[in-house]
């Protein structure tokens, strides 16, 4: 029995193999975080004076605020003044070719079934080498203006939409929601802005992969995403392809708004750098993410993979405000080594026979922790509100902890709120069974894994399923291979 | 195919199997009889490898390889399939992508590409064919809320699949009401050619009635102590276990 244990202790044991830094000239501000950085970053941007206001606005709130200490994870104390808060590349190309990209990186692309062009702009090859990449986003922006649709980084937004943004941003999280909020509100970088006019179907799935002028999106990443009346749209944030970041702190706000009978699906694979297997570096990955559905029988779904960073701190979450509407949320979060993860959703029912459903599914391998929480709340006017919320978790050895923090509100009566959660082991038995079939035990730990994220994995767009389910995979892969 | 020397093997200390000897030549069908906790079991996870059995004693050689120097895995790549007593569930995975998985893993072994969808479904749907297995059972998650007989038929479809040289039986049949019992036991004869082997491990003379074996023995606390021809079953279902353990303290005694 021993022995079984050490080969699956092997087995999990593996390394994040995509460590690589690129070297890029980058035009940076100052460190530490001042009005004076934030002026300086909004004159960088050219931005309008009410965007500057809002800034300063969101800076002097945070300035009162705390740092929350509620979460089940445990960091260092974060130095805020020892954070570059801008920083943008100079295009400037520092590799020539794929061939001056580490081996080990471009085997994992393969694993991934990434295309060639695509490998080169991940790994930050010349992107004018990459002629396809950007060609295709060019085709794809055509075809998405054709039909109303804004698809831009936020800046583009805030110089060329102004009053679309001044309308949404900050409407679902306000600057002043929480600590990481507001200062994502002071500093925030970039991100995507996406706009769905009334009763347009979005012709394909938008990707930030189609954006050109990601690169830069930054530790403090700002979305947006407003679906107007019967319009729909399919959202895929980040990548499979692993992200290595010198930033420690990442602290994005999303703010989703769906409109009467519109329909938001929201899909992440985040797989940034989750420190190496004494934890130390890694990703501190503080999220803010957040939907609305206003309008009645509007539907908000979240779907995320999380096999990254070493500490996440993250809870999508669907206001239920429209009546007949319906929230989602369903998650796969994987910790190795000395990860931490805490993260679930909220569903906040408020209008009349509005529905959530929240499957969670947490694999915890190595000495990592992985935290469930979620709050199902049904205030008074949420009549027939129903919740159904369903938390597995799968342990990998036993040095690693599962924990489910499930919190219920209910202010009526008619409001149907059901919990189950278990909790399971990957047992020898399983394994055993596997290998007498020819399967060694690597693979058994990814098909059994796999299964057990199968209701998730469902959920997400085929092409992003299949390169998350090889994500899984090769992050629990040991040292073969 | 199968030479099995003095085989000594323990379990948490405790050693289960005392001495065990057995020769199986391709296309030869050798049933295991022997009461509760004579060891049957046990001698079929050492053969597959389970490593939480210790052998302390003895060899094993399968097609002329020391297979007790194999990894499991390895093991069932070279041809060795072990039937389980009790199946094992893993949810959300189904029979068929558990089986696609396996039978890869064993082509990559042999040095083989691995099949295309077209080529899998045609084999599946001939397998399938074969043991009388419903495709709606193969695309729920493997074992899962399957009945007792679901399990066994499960496991000689897998067998179909995997075509091995040596098939280790381990009571299949118990449990099984008479239409299963049937239906795998037909499964498992079309599956019978001079090139492979099985053994089968079982209680009872109804699965042997179907299978016709060549060679029974009676394994008791540990040691094979009986050998025999398919008369032997009939008459240990006869007169039961105790005329043996009666024969074994006579020579004991002597
Ligand atoms: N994993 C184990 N741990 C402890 N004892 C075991 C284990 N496996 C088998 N045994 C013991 O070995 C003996 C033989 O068991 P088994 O091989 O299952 O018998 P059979 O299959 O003939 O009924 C029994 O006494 C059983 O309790
Ligand atoms: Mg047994």
């Amino acid at each position: 029995m021993k022995e079984e244990r050490d080969v699956l202790e092997k087995t999990v044991a593996s390394d994040y193999k995509y460590g690589f830094v690129t070297e890029i000239d980058t035009d940076v501000v100052a460190k530490g975080l001042s009005e004076e950085t934030i002026r300086h970053i909004s004159t960088k941007k050219n931005e309008p004076e009410w965007m500057l206001d809002w800034r300063l606005k969101a800076y002097n709130h945070w300035l009162k605020m705390e740092e929350p200490k509620w979460p089940n994870v445990h960091y260092p104390t974060i130095n805020y003044q020892d954070i570059i808060y801008y920083a943008a590349p100079k295009k400037k190309q520092t590799i020539n070719g794929l061939d001056e990209v580490d081996p080990e990186l471009l085997k994992t692309f393969e694993k991934l079934g990434i295309s060639i062009n695509e490998q080169k702009r991940l790994t930050g090859v010349a992107v004018d080498v990459v002629m396809d990449s950007v060609s295709v986003a060019t085709s794809f922006k055509k075809q998405l203006a054709e039909v109303g649709i804004i698809f831009c980084s936020m800046s583009e937004a805030i110089q060329n939409h102004p009053e679309l943004v001044k309308k949404h941003l900050g409407s679902v999280v306000p600057m002043t929601d929480n600590y990481f909020a507001a200062l994502n509100s002071a500093v925030f970088t970039d991100g995507s802005f996406c706009y769905i006019p009334k009763g347009v179907r979005c012709p394909m799935e938008l990707s930030t992969y189609f954006r050109i002028n990601t690169e830069n999106s930054g530790q403090f990443e700002r979305t947006l995403i407003v679906a107007e009346d019967e319009s729909y749209v399919s959202y895929l944030e980040g990548c499979t392809a692993p992200r290595r970041d010198e930033n420690q702190l990442h602290a994005a706000v999303v703010e989703l708004v769906a409109m009467r009978k519109a329909e938001i699906k929201y899909s992440t694979v985040q797989n940034w750098y989750p420190g190496d297997d004494q934890g130390r570096g890694g990703i501190y990955n503080f999220v803010t993410k957040r939907g609305i559905c206003s309008g009645e029988y509007s539907k908000i779904s979240w779907s995320q993979v999380e096999t990254g960073s070493a500490i996440t701190w993250k809870y999508p979450s669907v206001i239920l405000k429209g009546d007949n509407s319906i929230g989602e949320f369903y998650s796969v979060a994987l910790t190795n080594h000395f990860q931490q993860a805490d993260t679930g959703t909220k569903m906040i029912h408020i209008g009349k026979n509005t529905r959530s459903r929240i499957v969670s599914k947490g694999i915890s391998a190595g000495k990592s922790q992985n935290s469930y929480r979620g709050l199902v709340r049904a205030g008074k006017n949420a009549l027939n509100a129903r919740n159904y919320s369903q938390c597995d978790s799968l342990l990998l050895g036993d040095k690693c902890g599962a924990h489910t923090f499930p919190y219920i509100e209910s202010k009526n009566n008619t409001a149907v709120i059901e919990h189950e959660a278990t909790t399971s082991k990957i047992g020898e038995d399983q394994l055993f069974y596997c290998r007498q079939r020819g399967i060694d035990t690597e693979a058994a730990v990814a098909l059994i894994v796999t299964g057990f994220a199968k209701e998730v994995m469902n959920q997400l767009p085929m092409e992003f399923a299949v390169e998350a389910q090889k994500l899984l995979a090769i992050s629990l892969e040991g040292s073969v291979g | 195919m199968l030479s099995i020397k003095n085989l000594h093997a323990s379990v948490e200390g405790k050693e289960i199997l005392k001495g065990i000897n057995l020769e199986v030549k391709a296309g030869e069908v050798h049933a295991i009889m022997g009461p509760n906790g004579s060891g049957k079991s046990t001698l079929a996870s050492v053969l597959a490898g389970r490593e939480e059995y210790e052998v302390t004693d003895g060899s094993v050689k399968f097609l002329g390889k020391d297979i007790l120097e194999l990894s499991p895995e390895d093991r069932a790549r070279e041809g060795l399939f072990l039937a389980f007593q009790y199946p094992v569930e893993i949810p959300g995975v189904s029979t068929v992508n558990f089986i696609k998985t396996a039978l890869n893993e064993k082509r990559k072994y042999h040095g083989e590409e691995p099949l295309d969808a077209v080529s899998f479904m045609k084999l599946m749907k001939e397998k399938m064919n074969l043991v009388e297995i419903d495709k709606s059972l193969l695309t729920r998650s493997i074992n899962e809320g399957f009945s007792g007989g679901e399990k066994k038929k499960n496991e000689i479809f897998q067998m179909a699949m995997l075509e091995p040289k040596l098939t280790i039986l381990d009571e299949t049949d118990s449990g099984l009401d008479i239409d299963a019992l049937r239906i795998v036991a037909s499964g498992v004869n079309k599956l019978r050619d001079e090139n492979r082997a099985i053994i089968v491990i079982t209680h009872y003379q109804r699965l042997l009635d179907y299978l016709q074996p060549d060679f029974v023995h009676v394994l008791l606390n540990g040691k094979i102590v009986k050998n025999g021809t398919k008369e032997l079953a009939l008459e240990l279902e006869e007169k039961g276990y105790d005329f043996i353990k009666e024969e074994q303290n006579v020579t004991s005694a002597i």
